[in-house]
């Protein structure tokens, strides 16, 4: 800011001081009221404009937020929420005793490795491939980003019907080149690729525009040089374009982490049960939670699987900068 | 829409302010275009062939609501199946219609939409520029606050949120979705970056020096420069809230659903007629859809700015 040099330091300088004695280029002299007025503008100001938005961040992002910890300690129903009685750590314990959570903790990283590797993986080639120079370049991406437009909801009941076991298109196609049905729905690995799948759908397009987008401000020269010293285009891709994607490339592990995390939508849609199937095979953990919640009425034991959550991505966010930071000190 | 936001805005003739290049500085910030002019390799008949196969894949499931929409469910379980649209699209959407309700939810969705739309952008950009633009004693710590917290799915804060909804009496009414997703972190974050971009420090200057208040500096500078950033914003915001699922499933029911609330009950039916659910589908995702249509350049553009700052 251009004043903010003036006054000598005290603390970070509250406003561009209205300076009273020189008062530069101030063309309408203020009378009366004007000069205190203008002065609480200055001072109050930066805080009306910022008022609006946190007041209903700190009611429904915040508090709610915070509150979760304080609820997963007492015993809560869903229909008299307004009840709670003080459990202590009890609500952990049980999730540690309950089989069904760490099958659900299974779940959701297998599902999030299946979902989440091939989806960046070809997000980064799509990327690749839209960086040429292209006819209908705005018509590839948009096709590209429809997915992503499309609701969890959407999606999953159409994908739903196409991993039908008996009528589904994808079974009646590997039929034709002589593959025997797989039951999408009951056989634990195929029912969590199916799941995946509706996730690497929507989202492999949003990533590979993020890639693009990180590839456009990678500068030509570095690949004029790479090229000059008989790179060819793959070991350009290898030593120039990854490399200078690596900030992205940490950005979308990172939402997409969070992502698989929480996967929620998909797996209740899958089959339309909160439970994930018959014997729980593709329950996530934030099914797991709505089920407690909303199934079985446990809103307590239901915030002590959101706090999980939460201290899950915490961690995991902290192992991929951690990665991140070890990979770039030695490779430099 | 979302560029042509080159006119001044004139009204409320108090002040006269210095005049502005308003042009130049309105246009969105052309974030580094690839850097040695046109060096991009043309793409080979390879890379037309993957596109064109990864185009088709995704496109083929909106391609397949559309056929399974108009077909019957016998004709859907026959093999091999149909692979071309029917003629039964209007009985199935007439059926979609009365068991989940769709049309109230089509309602329902814009009106929520909408309303989230506005707030978020209106106090994004009030937020955004403050972060942006002005000093105040907080700022760091707001701001750190606020960008801190965009990682937290608010997922993590459905259980207290439904307890609030509850002890208000608001379950199953509209104000329970819009009231907790009124203002997002994101979009503070997005119109701060946007704006300390777009807007010269100078032009606030000025205003200062012609002894405009902050509330006029807002809406005579700050908005005609913010416009752009807002249009992407809202698209996004829109979409967002249109599609979101978690909170509106625990707060509303089928008797007043939002479209995705109707989805599920469509897809949790006890007659599974898949024709009518993806029918159903059909009309919930057709909204987004014609938006998409119309401004699919914009999103994509404002998708890939986002990123290079992000």
């Amino acid at each position: 800011m251009a004043l903010s040099t003036s006054a000598p330091n005290r603390g970070p300088d509250p406003a561009p001081p209205p300076s009273p004695a020189p008062a530069p280029a101030r063309p309408r002299p203020a009378a009366g009221l004007r000069a205190p007025l203008f002065r609480w503008d200055q001072k109050a100001a930066p805080y009306a404009f910022v008022a609006p938005f946190f007041a209903f961040f700190a009611a429904f992002g915040l508090f709610p937020l915070l509150y979760t910890a304080y609820v997963s300690l007492h015993r809560v129903e869903l229909q008299t929420s307004d009840r709670m009685e003080w459990l202590g750590l009890r609500n952990y314990t049980r999730l540690i005793e309950d089989p069904f959570f760490w099958n659900a903790l299974r779940n959701t990283f297998t599902i999030g490795v299946l979902s989440t590797v091939p989806q960046l993986l070809m997000a980064l080639g799509l990327a690749h491939l839209l960086n040429y120079r292209l006819r209908g370049r705005t018509f590839f991406r948009v096709a590209m980003l429809m997915p992503y437009a499309t609701s969890v909801a959407a999606a999953t009941l159409v994908f739903a019907q196409l991993f039908g076991r008996d009528y589904g298109l994808i079974n009646w196609l590997l039929g034709t080149v002589g593959i025997s049905p797989v039951d999408w729905q009951a056989n634990t690995v195929a029912s969590q690729i199916g799941v995946s799948t509706v996730v690497t759908w929507r989202w492999t397009g949003y990533n590979a525009l993020i890639y693009l987008a990180g590839m456009q401000s990678i500068p030509g020269e570095l690949y004029e040089s790479a090229a000059m010293d008989g790179a060819s285009r793959w070991q350009q891709f290898l030593h120039v374009t990854v490399p200078g994607l690596r900030p992205t490339i940490l950005f979308t592990v990172v939402v997409s982490t969070i992502g698989a995390t929480q996967l929620f939508g998909e797996p209740l849609l899958y089959e339309g049960s909160a439970a994930g199937g018959v014997s729980h095979q593709y329950q996530t953990l934030g099914l797991y939670m709505y089920e407690q919640g909303w199934g079985f009425f446990h809103l307590g034991r239901a915030a002590a699987i959101a706090w999980v959550m939460f201290l899950l991505i915490v961690v995991l966010v902290a192992v991929n900068a951690a990665i991140a930071r070890r990979r770039s000190r030695t490779e430099g | 829409m979302g560029t042509d936001t080159a006119q001044p805005q004139t009204r409320g003739s108090g002040t006269a302010l210095a005049p502005r290049p308003a042009p130049a500085v309105t246009a969105p910030p052309k974030s580094r275009r690839r850097g040695a002019a046109g060096r991009r390799m043309d793409g080979g008949p390879l890379a037309y062939a993957v596109l064109g196969v990864a185009t088709l894949m995704f496109v083929f499931p909106f391609y397949w609501t559309v056929v399974a929409a108009s077909r019957s469910n016998a004709e859907l379980s026959a093999v091999p199946p149909a692979l071309t649209p029917g003629g039964n699209l209007f009985h199935n959407i007439g059926e979609a219609l009365q068991q989940a309700a769709i049309g109230k939810a089509l309602l329902n969705s814009l009106i929520v939409s909408t309303t989230v739309t506005t707030g978020t952008v209106l106090c994004s950009t009030l937020a955004g520029f403050a972060f942006a633009k002005l000093r105040f004693r907080g700022r760091g710590a707001l701001l750190a606050l606020t960008v801190g917290t965009m990682m937290i799915p608010p997922q993590l804060g459905v259980i207290p949120l439904f307890m609030i909804i509850a002890r208000l009496d608001m379950q199953g009414k509209l104000p329970a979705v819009i009231l907790p997703t009124l203002v997002s972190a994101f979009g503070v974050f997005f119109m701060r970056q946007f704006l300390s971009q777009a807007l010269p420090d100078e032009l606030i200057e000025a205003g200062r020096v012609d002894g405009a208040s902050h509330a006029r500096i807002f809406r005579s500078i700050v908005l005609p420069v913010a416009r752009p950033g807002m249009a992407v914003l809202g698209m996004l915001t829109f979409m967002a809230t249109w599609n979101d699922f978690f909170w509106p499933i625990v707060a509303l029911n089928s008797q007043n659903p939002t479209v995705q609330v109707a989805l599920k009950s469509l897809g949790q039916g006890y007659v599974p007629d898949q024709s009518v659910v993806l029918a159903g589908t059909l009309l919930g995702t057709l909204p987004v859809l014609v938006v998409f249509g119309l401004l699919g350049r914009q999103i994509v553009g404002g998708i890939m700015q986002g990123a290079v700052k992000g």
